[in-house]
């Protein structure tokens, strides 16, 4: 019974959404406040109430163990944790898009309400999300139903891949969505403004609050997937250049080109034309994700749910949106003006820097991530495109992209003038050196990466700082100090990622040894020792725990667990945390020694102030949304001056 | 037999790289591919044959061969495939070329945007 009214729940949101489509799209063209404009706005009430509903009962569904459902029984198993059976409801393929739909609904009513202020420009925004989301429930409806039924059904289902059962990872793909999805409003404001013959600077305005919080949770959820894959795979690394986080990387790039550029657009009528073609490209980057992880393209260790004929599907959603969203723009690029220049010391021209090089680096991660697949399809020998590429194309963009954070704030607009930037910028020129001076001391014989990294790291923090004691006093209302604190906060996380990244890609040289009990291996001035190993099982695995005592008189716990239902092992990684970084050991397998005694397996490293790039992340977040909470008091402000 | 006694004493030394070695062969593995893989170094990944990989760049450089010659012995068995960092040919020459170019289009854009003014003011 659920599925059925699971599946005709996801057959209404289609068929509001189709409505909201049609009706936003009569009612822009009669001035947006029409009857078809309300009939319109109450189609995506309808859309977003189906689409909660049908998750509600996805989650039902999973919580009941319905078996008789292909996608429960897929990713589900009786003696899984509530929590887990939850969570899974988005572990898998139909129901992850089932989630993608719900957002891009949730954000069709935001539109609704608190989009664009002039109301055709509102009703055509809302007019196009609902064509993405008439895409993507399609997809649902013909391609991906969660709903479908199993005949016979299992009496037991085959669980959520145990590495997945994790609580970061079980808040991953939400965040993650709302980030994607939400530079969905972005594509739909920037189209429906070129339909509507309507400034860049009024695009800009509108559109800026939905690409900051995007970014900001797109950030999150990226976070939040890294610091799961630190202490769940067991391989110490924290990221990969792994193809799927490619994927969700690009739209990060741009999506960070984007909330900076719309400033420069907004305040200062800068880049129209770029900032427009940046929402329309950052939200065709993220359908592009969606197509390379799923269609089974390209292979990668998270890529799941593979399918050609999915593949298909996507790339067609990824063409329409791509061909409609570009064609109008080719069309209508030319209304939207060129904006009047700025000299080279002005903050536009650090924003456009800002910009060049994060969308470089979205390039060349772009072609990084399709070159092997290009090679392949031109039928030469097969390329490898990993990691070592990577840092050395895209690492310096990023580099050099830190250089300029800390002066920009200080810049004043278009007509520039470096001199009064320089003066009150001159402690922060003093840490400089004092900077590299301590990392190259403290990392004596360090790679220069190392050197480099941690000064500029400490270059965007102190920056940040004085930008923050620079700006705080002069904010008058309550707006204007979100958005100082914001971009303080912000830029200080970008320089916290940069000195933990930099300090983690100098580590000592992990340890990889066989131990024995009460045999006892050094790394980084440290002394483990394998005390002892014992049972310590959870309600849906068998675990061996270890108990490794580290000199100084603490200890570290890591696990070794056989999850049957899946029967899968996984490894749970012991930390020991401190201020100078982290201790960071696995178990794997016990092998018979000679004299019949047992040895472990254990990997072993030393993660230099891995926590910065926690807290760096952490501070991007809350700069976002206090950005964001700006953006919004601002708008208030002037709709109710207006 | 003496091939046995070869293996057998590099087996023995793979177990003990000085430190120095120890380190050069964990950045060598990192930018090699575990071929069973998907997408993963062979230094990231628990694959038996990741494994194999690791044990056989060890005892290469053990057996005191420099960097560029255990890449070789790899690349002759696996193919080009296995290095993760592309080596820089015609083939690849756009991959390497795309920064450059990124920043050569997205540069002259922003010098266009910026001059913008000089050019209406001298209108």
């Amino acid at each position: 019974m659920i599925a059925e009214l699971g599946r005709f729940l996801i057959a209404l949101a289609l068929i509001a959404s189709i409505a909201q489509m049609a009706l936003g799209w009569v009612g822009a063209a009669q001035g947006g406040r029409s009857a078809y404009a309300q009939a319109g706005r109450t189609a995506s009430l309808a859309a977003l109430v189906t689409s909660a509903g049908a998750f509600a009962l996805l989650i039902v569904a999973f919580i009941q163990s319905d078996f008789s459902i292909a996608y429960v029984a897929g990713h589900s198993h009786v003696d899984k944790p509530l929590f887990y059976k939850v969570a899974a409801a988005w572990g898998g393929h139909e129901g992850s898009m089932l989630l993608w739909c719900l957002i891009l609904a949730l954000f069709g009513f935001g539109l609704t309400r608190i989009g664009p202020a002039e109301p055709a420009f509102r009703a055509r925004s809302v007019s196009l999300q609902a064509l993405l989301q008439s895409l993507f429930f399609g997809f649902l409806v013909f391609a991906s139903n969660p709903f479908d039924r199993l005949d016979p059904a299992p009496l037991q289902g085959r669980d959520l891949n145990p590495i997945l059962q994790d609580p970061a990872l079980a808040i991953h793909p939400p965040l993650l969505y709302l980030g994607y999805v939400g530079l969905s409003a972005a594509f739909a404001i920037a189209a429906a403004g070129l339909i509507q013959k309507v400034s860049g600077r009024e695009i800009a305005r509108a559109l800026r609050p939905w690409a900051t919080g995007a970014w900001a949770s797109l950030t999150a959820g990226i976070a939040l997937g890294s610091w799961w894959a630190y202490y769940e795979l067991g391989w110490g690394g924290w990221w990969f250049w792994d193809p799927v986080e490619n994927a969700s990387f690009m739209p990060w790039l741009l999506g960070a080109a984007l909330v900076h550029s719309a400033i420069a657009t907004e305040k200062r009528g800068a880049f129209p034309g770029w900032t427009v073609f940046l929402a329309l490209l950052a939200y065709v980057l993220s359908i592009l994700g969606a197509f390379l992880v799923r269609s089974g393209v390209i292979t990668s260790v998270h890529a799941f749910a593979l399918d050609p004929e999915r593949g298909v599907w996507i790339l067609a959603m990824l063409g329409v949106s791509a061909v409609s969203g570009f064609g109008l723009f080719a069309a209508r690029a030319g209304q939207l003006g060129e904006g009047d220049g700025f000299e080279p010391t002005s903050r536009e021209a650090f924003i456009g820097a800002n910009n060049l090089l994060l969308a470089a680096a979205a390039g060349v991660v772009l072609v990084g991530t399709l070159y092997p697949l290009f090679v392949e399809l031109l039928g030469g020998a097969p390329v490898s495109v990993g990691a070592p590429y990577f840092d050395a194309a895209a690492t310096p963009l990023l580099i050099l992209t830190l250089l300029l954070v800390p002066l920009a704030p200080f810049l004043p607009w278009t007509n520039g003038g470096a001199r009064p930037a320089l003066k009150q910028m001159r402690a922060a020129f003093a840490l400089v050196p004092v900077a590299a001076a301590g990392v190259a001391l403290v990392w004596f014989g360090a790679p220069l990466l190392a050197v480099t990294g941690g000064a500029l790291g400490v270059w965007a923090m102190a920056g940040a700082a004085m930008d923050a004691f620079n700006a705080m006093p002069l904010a008058r209302t309550r707006a204007l100090k979100f958005a100082a604190a914001g971009r303080a906060m912000a830029h200080a996380g970008v320089g916290f990622l940069a000195l933990g990244a930099a300090a983690d890609a100098s580590r000592p040289a992990d340890v990889n040894i066989a131990l024995g009990r009460g045999e006892s291996i050094e790394i980084a001035g440290r002394t483990l020792t394998l005390a002892e190993i014992r049972r310590a099982d959870g309600a849906n695995y068998l675990a061996d725990r270890a108990r490794i005592d580290v000199s100084g008189g603490r200890s570290i716990s890591p696990e070794r667990r056989y999850y049957w239902a899946a029967d899968t092992h996984t490894r749970e990684v012991g930390l020991g945390s401190s201020i100078t970084g982290d201790l960071y050991v696995s178990i794997g397998e016990a092998r018979p020694r000679e004299d019949g005694s047992a040895a472990y397996e254990i990997r072993a490293a030393f993660h230099p102030l891995v926590w910065m790039l926690g807290l760096g992340a952490f501070l991007i977040v809350l700069g976002g949304f206090s950005a964001l909470t700006a953006q919004i008091l601002t708008r208030r402000q002037r709709g109710a001056q207006a | 037999m003496i091939a046995a006694l070869l293996m057998a004493l590099a087996l023995q030394a793979s177990t003990g790289l000085a430190p120095q070695e120890e380190a050069r062969a964990q950045n060598l593995m990192r930018e090699v591919r575990c071929m069973v893989c998907a997408g993963e170094s062979v230094l990231d990944s628990s694959a038996p044959m990741a494994g194999d990989m690791r044990r056989f760049i060890r005892e290469e450089i053990a057996a005191g061969r420099d960097d560029e010659a255990v890449r070789g012995a790899l690349v002759s068995r696996f193919g080009h495939e296995v290095l993760m960092r592309p080596p820089v040919e015609t083939r690849t020459l756009p991959l390497w070329l795309a920064p450059v170019i990124f920043l050569l289009i997205g540069g002259s854009l922003l010098i266009g945007a910026m001059r913008r003014k000089a050019v209406r003011d001298r209108l």
